[in-house]
C-alpha cells in the first residue's frame, strides 16, 4: 500500500468523523433544545419566589458572554496555526482559549455559589430548578471541553503537531464554537429576557 | 457510612419474594450453564476474542439476535403472566398476582418489549445488512458500533437487575407517567431502574444511529447514487435520522425524571411549580417517533422481499421513497394524539387528529406499492412472503384502528381502553415484528451459508397468525365494551371473562408459534443444507457476497450503475475478482469497558453509592481517552492474504457444495426433529459422550 494510498485512505475516514460529529453536535443541540423548552414552560412558575430579574446580574452574564465569544476567537486564531503545523503559536493560542474558558466556568460557578447561599437552590421551585439545569448542563459542557482540549494539548506536547492531533484539535473547536453559540442562547432567553 | 459504601442497598433488598427468587435463581442457573458449557469447550478466549470484543458489523448484528431473542422469550413470558391474571381475576377470585406486581409486569413487558426486542433486532438487521447492501466493508466508525451494542446490553442488565437488588420494577406504566414516577408517589428503586437502563441504552442507540447515518451518506459503493439505494438502506436511513432526532429528548427528559427524584427539583412535580403535563409531551415526542423507528426498517424489508419473491422490480421506487420520507417526517407531529384528554384546546386537538390521519396516506402508498409489485408478478410462497402476507392484513387492521383513535371524539371514548392496546399490538406485532421475523426468514441463508427450515416455518407462521387472532381481536371487542388497559381485577358481571380466557390461549398458540421457530432453527442447522450465495435470485448487493460473508465483505468493491445493482451484475456477467489491500479495524474490548463501567455508575445512582459513580466515571475517562488517542486501531489485510482466504473459502465450497434447487430439498418436519434430538441425547447418554471430548 502507498503513501498515497494511506493518505486517501485516512482523508476519507476524516471526512466521515467531521461528519459524524456534526450529527453528534445535532443530537446534542436537541437536548438543549429540550433543556429551553423546560425552561419556558416553567420561567414563570416561581412558587411566590423571586423571578429571574430579581436574582440575575446583567453586568456578570454580559462579562461571561464577553469572555466565551473571545475564547471562541482565539480558539479560531489556534486552529490556523494548528493547520500550519506551527506548534508553539497552537499551544499558546489554545492556552489562552483554555484560561478564558476556565474564567467563564469560575464566574458561573460563583454565580452558582452566591444564589445558593443566598438559599435559591434547585429544589426552590421549578423556575429555579429549570435555571440550574440549563446552565449548569451547559457549564458540564465547557469542563468537558476544556477537560478534552487540556487532554489533546498534553497529547500535542508529548507527540509533536500530526496529522492525527490536528483532526482532533479541529473536533475540539468545533465542540467549543458550539458551545458559544448554545452560551448566546441563554444569554438571550434567560438573561436578556428576565429584563425585557 | 453505611450509606456511603452501600448507599440504599439493605438486607431486604435482597430476593425474598417468590418471584424475585424465582427471577434470580434462573439467571444464576442460565449463567451456570453458560459458565460450564464454555468452560468445558473451552471456548472463553475465542469467545472474547471473536465476538465480545468484535467490530465486525455482522457479529454485532448476530449478538443483537441473540440478545433480542432472549428478551422476547422474557417479555413473552410478562405477556402471558398479564393475561393469566386477567383471565382467572374475575368477580371474587383475585388471581395469583398482587396489584402492585402485575403492574410492574406490564411495565416491564413495555419496556423489555420496545427497547429491548423490537430495536435490538432492528439494529442488529442494520448492522448485518445495510453495509452489504451499499458494498462498504465495515460502519465508518466500528469502534462506535460494539460500544453502542454494549451500551444496550448494559440495558438489558439494568432492566433485570431488580430481580437480584431491590425487589420491585416501576409500576408506572412503560413511560413512567408522572406525578405517579415521582419519588414521592413511587418511593422504591423500581423507576430508578427504569431511568437508567433506558438512559444507558438510549445513548447507544444514538451513537449507533450516528453510525449508521455516516455509513450510509458516506460509504456506499462507487456509482450507488442515493436514488439507487436498496429501500431497505432506505428505509434504515429514515429510521435512523428519526432516532438521531428524538433520542436526544429521552436523554434529556430521563435526566430531568432522574434529578426531579434524586435532587428534589421540580419539573414534573405537582408541587412547586412544577408540570407534569410537560412530561407527558417530551415523553411522548420520543415516544411516537420511537414506534416509526422500529417501522421504517421493517418496511424496508417488505419491500425488498416483495420484490424478490414476485421476480419484479418494486412498482414504484420513486413514490416507496418518498412515502418513507413522508412518515418519518409526519411522525415528528402527531405525539399529542396520545393525550387528547390532556385538555389541550380544541384547535389544538384538530391539528394532532389531522396530521395523525394524514400520515395514513404515504403507509398505504408504501402498501399499495408493495401489492402493486405483487401483481402479475411470479411470487413465490416462500416463508418471508408468507410474513409479508401477514404483516399487510394484521398492519391493516392496526392502521384503520390507528386512524380511528386519531378521531378527537372517538379518542375521547377509547382513550386508555383495550381497544387502544389491541391497535398497537397489530402495529407492532403484525408490522414491526413480522417485518423481523420476514428478514429473518429473508436472510438467514446470507447469515449461516444454511437453507432455513421452511416447513416448520410455515407452521410457525399459521400459529402466529391464529394465536394473534384469538388473542387482539377479543381485544379490540373488549375495548368497545368498556374494559380499561392495565385491569388485574374486573366485576363477573361484565361477562368478558370468555374473551379474557379466549386472548390467554391465543397467547398460547404464539408462544407455540416461537417454540415452533426455535425448533425451525435448530432443526435447519441439524439438516445443514449448504446454499448458495444467491439463493432467492436476489437483486440487491448483499446476495453477492459469500454466504457467510467474509469478515471483509467484497473482495472487489462493486461499482454499481443501476438500482438492482447485484441483478444488473448478473445479467452482465459477475466480473472476475480482484484483490487489493484493504484497511481492517482491530478488535476492541473498549465498548465491553466503558459499558461495563457505564452499567456500574447506573447502579451507583440507582441505589446512591456515590462512590461506585465516581470511579466508574473516572474509568470511563481513562478508557475513553486511551482509545481515543490510539493511532493503531487499524491494520491492513493484504491482497495476498486475501487471495489466501478466498480460495480457502472456494475449496470449502467445493467439497460442500451448494444445494442448487430450492424445491426439491425435503425438510425436517417436527416429528423427525424430535426423533432425532432425542437420539442424540439417548446416544450420548448411552454411550457416555460427554467423558470423551
Amino acid at each position: 500500500m502507498t503513501e498515497h494510498e494511506i493518505e486517501a485512505h485516512e482523508a476519507e475516514a476524516d471526512e466521515r468523523t467531521m461528519f459524524g460529529f456534526w450529527v453528534y453536535l445535532m443530537t446534542d443541540l436537541l437536548m438543549f433544545a429540550v433543556l429551553f423548552a423546560v425552561y419556558a414552560v416553567l420561567h414563570n412558575n416561581t412558587s411566590g419566589g423571586e423571578t429571574g430579574r430579581e436574582l440575575f446580574k446583567l453586568p456578570l452574564a454580559l462579562t461571561e458572554t464577553i469572555i466565551l465569544l473571545t475564547s471562541s476567537f482565539t480558539c479560531g486564531i489556534a486552529m490556523i496555526a494548528a493547520r500550519q503545523r506551527k506548534k508553539a503559536q497552537t499551544l499558546v493560542w489554545f492556552g489562552i482559549t483554555f484560561l478564558l474558558g476556565l474564567t467563564f466556568l469560575t464566574l458561573e460557578l460563583n454565580e452558582f455559589a452566591s444564589l445558593i447561599r443566598e438559599g435559591y437552590t434547585l429544589q426552590s421551585n421549578a423556575f429555579m430548578s429549570s435555571f440550574f439545569v440549563l446552565v449548569g448542563t451547559h457549564g458540564l459542557h465547557i469542563t468537558l471541553g476544556l477537560l478534552w482540549m487540556a487532554i489533546t494539548l498534553g497529547y500535542v506536547i508529548k507527540r509533536g503537531l500530526n496529522g492525527p492531533l490536528v483532526r482532533k484539535l479541529a473536533l475540539v473547536s468545533l465542540f467549543w464554537h458550539f458551545l458559544d453559540i448554545v452560551w448566546i442562547f441563554i444569554f438571550t432567553i434567560v438573561y436578556l429576557r428576565a429584563f425585557l | 457510612m453505611q450509606h456511603f459504601l452501600i448507599g440504599n442497598l439493605k438486607w431486604s433488598s435482597l430476593p425474598h419474594e417468590w418471584f424475585t427468587i424465582a427471577g434470580t435463581l434462573t439467571f444464576v442457573m442460565l449463567a451456570l450453564v453458560v459458565i460450564v458449557v464454555i468452560t468445558y469447550t473451552k471456548r472463553w478466549k475465542w469467545l472474547w476474542k471473536e465476538w465480545l470484543t468484535s467490530v465486525d458489523p455482522k457479529k454485532i448484528g448476530i449478538m443483537y439476535f441473540i440478545a433480542g431473542g432472549a428478551m422476547l422469550l422474557r417479555g413473552g413470558l410478562d405477556a402471558l403472566m398479564i393475561w393469566l391474571q386477567q383471565s382467572l381475576s374475575s368477580g371474587s377470585s383475585h388471581g395469583y398476582l398482587s396489584s402492585d406486581h402485575f403492574q410492574q409486569i406490564f411495565t416491564a413487558h413495555g419496556n423489555i418489549m420496545v427497547f429491548f426486542v423490537a430495536m435490538a433486532f432492528v439494529f442488529g438487521l442494520i448492522n448485518y445488512i445495510v453495509p452489504l447492501q451499499i458494498g462498504a466493508r465495515d460502519l465508518a466508525s466500528p469502534f462506535m458500533n460494539t460500544l453502542g451494542f454494549w451500551m444496550f446490553i448494559g440495558g438489558i442488565v439494568m432492566v433485570n437487575m431488580f430481580f437480584v437488588f431491590g425487589g420491585q420494577y416501576a409500576a408506572t406504566g412503560w413511560l413512567a407517567v408522572q406525578p405517579l414516577a415521582a419519588k414521592q408517589f413511587s418511593p422504591g428503586t423500581g423507576v430508578d431502574y427504569w431511568v437508567w437502563s433506558l438512559m444507558i441504552s438510549g445513548i447507544g442507540t444514538t451513537l449507533g444511529a450516528i453510525n449508521f447515518i455516516m455509513t450510509i451518506l458516506k460509504m456506499r459503493a462507487p456509482g450507488m447514487k442515493l436514488k439507487m439505494m436498496p429501500l431497505f438502506t432506505w428505509g434504515s436511513l429514515c429510521s435512523m435520522v428519526m432516532a438521531v432526532t428524538i433520542f436526544p429528548l429521552l436523554t434529556a427528559t430521563l435526566f430531568l425524571v432522574y434529578f426531579d427524584r434524586a435532587l428534589g427539583t421540580h419539573f414534573f412535580t405537582t408541587l412547586g411549580g412544577g408540570d407534569p403535563m410537560m412530561y407527558t409531551n417530551l415523553i411522548w415526542m420520543w415516544g411516537h417517533p420511537e414506534v416509526y423507528v422500529l417501522i421504517l426498517p421493517a418496511f424496508g424489508v417488505f419491500s425488498e422481499v416483495v420484490s424478490t419473491f414476485s421476480r419484479k422490480p418494486i412498482a414504484s421506487y420513486t413514490s416507496a421513497v418518498w412515502g418513507m420520507i413522508g412518515v418519518s417526517s409526519l411522525a415528528l407531529s402527531v405525539w399529542l394524539h396520545h393525550f387528547f384528554t390532556m385538555g389541550a384546546s380544541a384547535d389544538v386537538d384538530a391539528f394532532f387528529g389531522l396530521m395523525t390521519m394524514i400520515i395514513a396516506v404515504p403507509t398505504s402508498v408504501l402498501v399499495f406499492n408493495w401489492i402493486a409489485t405483487m401483481y402479475k408478478g411470479k411470487i413465490r410462497f416462500e416463508t418471508p412472503m408468507l410474513w409479508f402476507m401477514g404483516f399487510v392484513s394484521v398492519f391493516a387492521i392496526g392502521g384503520i384502528s390507528g386512524v380511528m383513535l386519531a378521531v378527537p371524539p372517538a379518542d375521547f371514548q377509547l382513550h386508555n381502553s383495550l381497544f387502544l392496546v389491541a391497535h398497537f399490538h397489530s402495529t407492532v406485532i403484525g408490522g414491526v415484528l413480522f417485518g423481523i421475523f420476514c428478514a429473518i426468514s429473508y436472510w438467514f441463508p446470507k447469515f449461516t451459508g444454511i437453507r432455513l427450515n421452511q416447513r416448520i416455518g410455515k407452521y410457525a407462521f399459521w400459529c402466529w397468525i391464529v394465536g394473534f387472532c384469538m388473542s387482539f381481536i377479543p381485544m379490540y371487542i373488549l375495548g368497545f365494551l368498556g374494559a380499561s388497559r392495565r385491569l388485574d381485577h374486573y366485576d363477573s358481571s361484565t361477562g368478558w371473562q370468555p374473551f379474557f380466557i379466549m386472548m390467554l390461549i391465543g397467547g398460547l398458540i404464539i408462544a407455540l408459534g416461537v417454540a415452533l421457530q426455535l425448533a425451525q432453527i435448530l432443526a435447519s442447522f441439524i439438516q445443514k443444507n449448504r446454499v448458495s450465495n444467491d439463493p432467492w435470485d436476489g437483486r440487491t448487493l448483499e446476495w453477492a457476497a459469500a454466504s457467510p460473508p467474509q469478515f471483509y465483505n467484497f473482495t472487489t468493491i462493486p461499482e454499481v450503475t443501476s438500482r438492482d445493482a447485484y441483478l444488473t451484475m448478473k445479467q452482465q456477467g459477475l466480473p472476475k475478482p480482484t484483490y487489493e489491500d484493504i484497511h481492517m479495524p482491530k478488535s476492541t474490548s473498549v465498548g465491553v469497558y466503558i459499558a461495563g463501567f457505564a452499567t456500574l455508575a447506573s447502579f451507583g445512582f440507582v441505589w446512591d453509592i456515590m462512590w461506585l459513580v465516581v470511579i466508574s466515571m473516572i474509568g470511563i475517562l481513562i478508557v475513553f481517552v486511551r482509545r481515543g488517542y490510539d493511532e493503531h486501531s487499524e491494520y491492513v489485510l493484504t491482497a495476498a492474504e486475501i487471495q489466501k482466504l478466498e480460495e480457502a473459502r472456494a475449496k470449502k465450497e467445493k467439497e460442500l457444495p451448494p444445494v442448487t434447487d430450492n424445491e426439491t430439498i425435503e425438510d425436517m418436519g417436527i416429528i423427525e426433529l424430535i426423533r432425532v434430538v432425542l437420539s442424540f441425547f439417548l446416544d450420548a447418554i448411552r454411550n457416555k459422550r460427554w467423558r470423551k471430548a
